[in-house]
């Protein structure tokens, strides 16, 4: 250690000043990943893209459970039917006024709805880690380059992150809208008007903050772990990866 | 005294690779010192590990054992921010394939280095400008790299090399992608950086173009130092080169 600290008084400024030294100002991240985002347009479009299509179908199935409820509080018999024919666990009698608010309840909870919703996150994750992975690993070399030109591993984290962090709230919220829009759809072909009836701001904006914070967290997620792998390499095994 | 310190001291320095269940033994045990101001080659077949000891110099690798001083800093024992600092001001690389960040102008990928050293932004471009006019691409500097010839490449990598007036700058084959002309015009402007700016220009390579300009030059051959040539000894054994060449 007291060789370390030795060696420091040589190096102009010390320890200190060298952290405020090599800087990367937040601005200019931004920056350099929108850039990076915009020159690559196509390779960003396939990554958002998998992203949409895995939140769509979340977005979908949570969008469908609204409907559900919705044309169940309608009470008809024949809707109930209906349900029941979609493949809603409903009892073909409609249950007491009292324990309405309990099937409302367990409508979309049930163990056949969840295994639906954990599903599609799991399709979500794969997709999304997948096309992160991708993206992050077929740039070796140019965040080899950057560490030889003087980049901490946290600049390097930090252009990830922020280029994830654009491409998961894109393609989230573009997927949200789809597989909401696809749900009402279908809802409306199943239902009719009925499946109007129980959509509310309240529960379409649900909807699209879970299918939102779903999507950009599992795309942040998926950009971390081969991101911080690659901004730890030394610069000459980064550079090595790709030849 | 300032002209003749030793701005790279190598002791002792071995690699030794493991591949999978093999172990490649890349150098073993090499010493050098390197004063500042000269324009050094080291020379070598491929294979010779001359590569490696050019990674073990610029900070980019780690030896297996021995040390390597930058103006007697040991750099083993610079932390991340340090080694940062060092990459960032000390060295300037230029590598065989360029490396150019491809997303970039040519002028952003001069600017980045000093982006990141903290300058501010219409400094660092006009300092930018500067450096590709020095290069004598000037014109050229709103180009991505893929717009641009190989020479051209290597001539913007040389600019961003220099961006923050490094003391040493590390060439890994930087004429290896070249041909004979452009390798030639790209040797020449090393040269004159060289002398010009009074920059340490190391340099790996097995281009013998190199040979008329290196002020010595340093043999390697299966992982240790084979000779090291002066200036003055060297021109005898270009022209026998340059004849066999020929």
């Amino acid at each position: 250690m007291r060789q370390e600290r030795n060696g420091l008084a040589r190096v102009p400024g010390g320890r200190k000043q060298i952290a405020r030294q090599v800087v990367l100002p937040f601005r200019m991240s931004l920056a350099i990943s929108l850039k990076s985002i915009r020159v690559r347009f196509l390779r960003s479009m396939v990554t958002v893209m998998s992203l949409v299509l895995a939140v769509a179908f979340l977005s979908f199935i949570l969008t469908g459970t609204e409907v559900a409820r919705g044309v169940l509080a309608t009470g008809d018999p024949q809707l109930r039917l209906a349900l029941i024919d979609a493949g809603y666990d409903l009892s073909s009698v409609a249950p007491p006024p009292e324990r309405a608010a309990g099937e409302a309840a367990r409508l979309g909870a049930g163990p056949k709805e969840r295994w639906i919703v954990l599903l599609s996150l799991l399709v979500c994750t794969v997709g999304i880690v997948n096309a992160q992975l991708m993206a992050v690993t077929e740039r070796f070399r140019e965040i080899g380059t950057m560490k030889c030109l003087g980049a901490l591993d946290r600049f390097i984290l930090r252009l990830f992150l922020l280029e994830a962090g654009m491409q998961g709230l894109a393609g989230s919220v573009a997927g949200a809208f789809c597989g909401m829009a696809g749900a009402v759809m279908v809802g409306l072909l199943r239902y009719g008007g009925a499946a109007a009836a129980g959509l509310g701001p309240v529960g379409l904006g649900r909807v699209l903050g879970v299918s939102v914070a779903v999507g950009a967290g599992l795309s942040l997620l998926g950009v971390v772990y081969p991101a911080v792998v690659a901004a730890r390499m030394r610069p000459v095994e980064a550079m090595r990866a790709q030849e | 005294m300032a002209e003749t310190h030793n701005i790279v001291r190598v002791a002792g320095v071995a690699k030794t690779f493991t591949m999978g269940a093999q172990t490649v033994t890349a150098l073993r045990g090499v010493d050098l010192t390197i004063k500042a101001g000269e324009y050094l080659s080291i020379m070598g077949p491929s294979g010779s590990g001359k590569s490696t000891l050019f990674n073990m110099i610029g900070g980019l690798d780690k030896p297996s054992s021995g040390k390597v001083f930058i103006d007697e800093v040991d750099i083993a024992q610079l932390d991340a921010y340090e080694l940062a600092w060092l990459r960032n001001r000390k060295i300037g690389y230029i590598f065989q394939t360029f490396n150019l960040i491809q997303v970039m102008t040519a002028l952003e990928n001069v600017t980045l280095p000093m982006t990141f050293a903290g300058t501010p932004q219409d400094e660092a471009m006009e300092k930018g400008l500067e450096l590709l006019g020095l290069v004598g691409l000037r014109e050229r500097h709103a180009h991505k790299p893929q717009e641009l010839s190989g020479g051209q490449q290597q001539r913007v990598a040389i600019a961003r090399s220099l961006a923050n007036t490094p003391a040493i700058v590390l060439a890994d084959e930087p004429t290896g992608n070249l041909d004979l002309t452009t390798g030639e015009e790209i040797i020449a402007l090393l040269k004159r950086l060289s002398s010009q700016r009074g920059v340490t220009v190391i340099s790996a390579t097995h281009d013998y173009k190199m040979l008329n300009v290196s002020d010595r030059v340093v043999w390697i051959r299966d992982g240790r130092i084979d000779k090291i040539e002066e200036r003055d000894q060297l021109d005898i054994s270009v022209g026998a080169i340059g004849t066999r060449e020929v």
